[in-house]
């Protein structure tokens, strides 16, 4: 029977990250529409500035709601490049290594974000 | 009817890599495909290869890739498929000639589903009874006659030929959502890996491609569910 007759439990990780793929999908329509609606759509782009961003941040609604839409939205599209390389690339060493690597951009680049997010200082506003 | 046949031909022992044989005849157009590549093979080029048994869409051996779907060569009609016809194999498994494919590998994992009836509790006296509506829960996927289109027409298996594939799926929920069959936690053991319903990707490939018209996708999520759900 060969790898068919050999089970390999995954003690459910599989199950949660399909899970997780359609949960956070649906919350992420909602912030990503948000998200569009307000900076594209109501400000125009050419108002964004720091003003605009020192303005959004100095409430926690704003910081919290780009954090969420941080962390769900990367740690979303790490997943489906997860699949995308289990799917297409079987040497277990390639296979390895590139899950190594995406592993490791998206660490850095959600503490990057994170960091952005968690530790920016609106200065007081000026005249 | 006058039609062309362009089918793949493919003898390991003899060809580099495979050839497209042209073969015109005359046909009824309420002939089916089978009757045609019999007519090849009969009158005109006896070293055709494939497999047929049943002839009624009923065994599953003659499933092929027909002007580039799978579908079973008995249940196809010419008239449905124009003047010029693409014959080739099912893809995804390995060609032993011309149509005829290697199902070793598809069969074994057919057969990894535990596809039987499964039970743990004491015989009773009869036989174990069953409702109509418990029957009817697992009606679709009793239609299965593995003839392998599914799997075949599934990208996610074509990227990895470690995926169980549609069709095991489909074999296992056949069981899994049967009131009498008391193997659920093996079978979800066997499905709940990467390698199991996780590859899906919900493409829907299997779908279109069954000549039985079993609601492939929709049995995986089923199965997908039970497990997230932790119930049948």
């Amino acid at each position: 029977m060969g790898a068919a007759g050999s089970p390999r439990p995954e003690s459910g990780i599989e199950l949660w990250a399909w899970m997780f793929m359609r949960v956070s999908g649906v919350v992420l329509l909602f912030l990503a529409l948000g998200h569009l609606l307000i900076m594209h759509l109501i400000n125009n782009v050419d108002h964004i500035d720091f003003q605009f961003v020192a303005q959004r941040y100095a409430t926690p609604f704003w910081r919290t709601y780009d954090l969420v839409m941080l962390w769900l939205a990367l740690i979303h599209g790490t997943n489906g490049v997860r699949m995308v390389l289990v799917d297409y690339i079987s040497p277990r060493g390639w296979r390895a290594a590139s899950l190594a690597s995406l592993y490791v951009v998206s660490f850095i680049l959600l503490t990057l974000g994170s960091l952005a997010i968690l530790t920016f200082q609106p200065p007081l506003m000026g005249p | 009817m006058q039609v062309t046949l362009k089918i793949q031909r493919y003898n390991p022992e003899k060809d580099k890599a495979p050839w497209w044989g042209e073969y015109k005849i005359e046909a009824e157009p309420t002939d089916r495909l089978l009757d045609a590549l019999n007519y090849v093979k009969w009158h005109l080029d006896g070293t055709l290869t494939y497999r047929r048994s049943c002839a009624h869409g009923i065994c599953g051996s003659d499933a092929m890739q027909i002007n580039g779907a799978n579908r079973l060569a008995c249940k196809v009609l010419l008239r449905n498929l124009g003047q010029v016809i693409t014959v080739e194999p099912l893809r995804g498994y390995k060609v032993i000639k011309d149509l005829l494919v290697d199902m070793d590998a598809f069969l074994a994992r057919y057969r990894s589903m535990k596809p039987f009836l499964i039970t743990h509790s004491p015989q009773p006296e009869k036989e174990r009874l069953q409702s109509p509506e418990d029957r009817e829960r697992f009606d679709d996927t009793t239609k299965c006659i593995l003839c392998g289109c599914c799997t075949s027409g599934c990208p996610s298996f074509w990227a990895n030929g470690e995926y169980v594939g549609p069709a095991a799926i489909v074999n296992a929920h056949r069981f899994l959502f049967d009131s009498r069959d008391e193997g659920t936690v093996e079978r979800i053991e066997l499905l709940n890996t990467v390698d199991g319903v996780w590859r899906c990707r919900t493409i829907f490939n299997c779908v279109e491609a069954c000549p039985r018209e079993i609601n492939v996708t929709r049995a995986i999520g089923e199965v997908k569910k039970a497990i997230l759900m932790q119930k049948v």
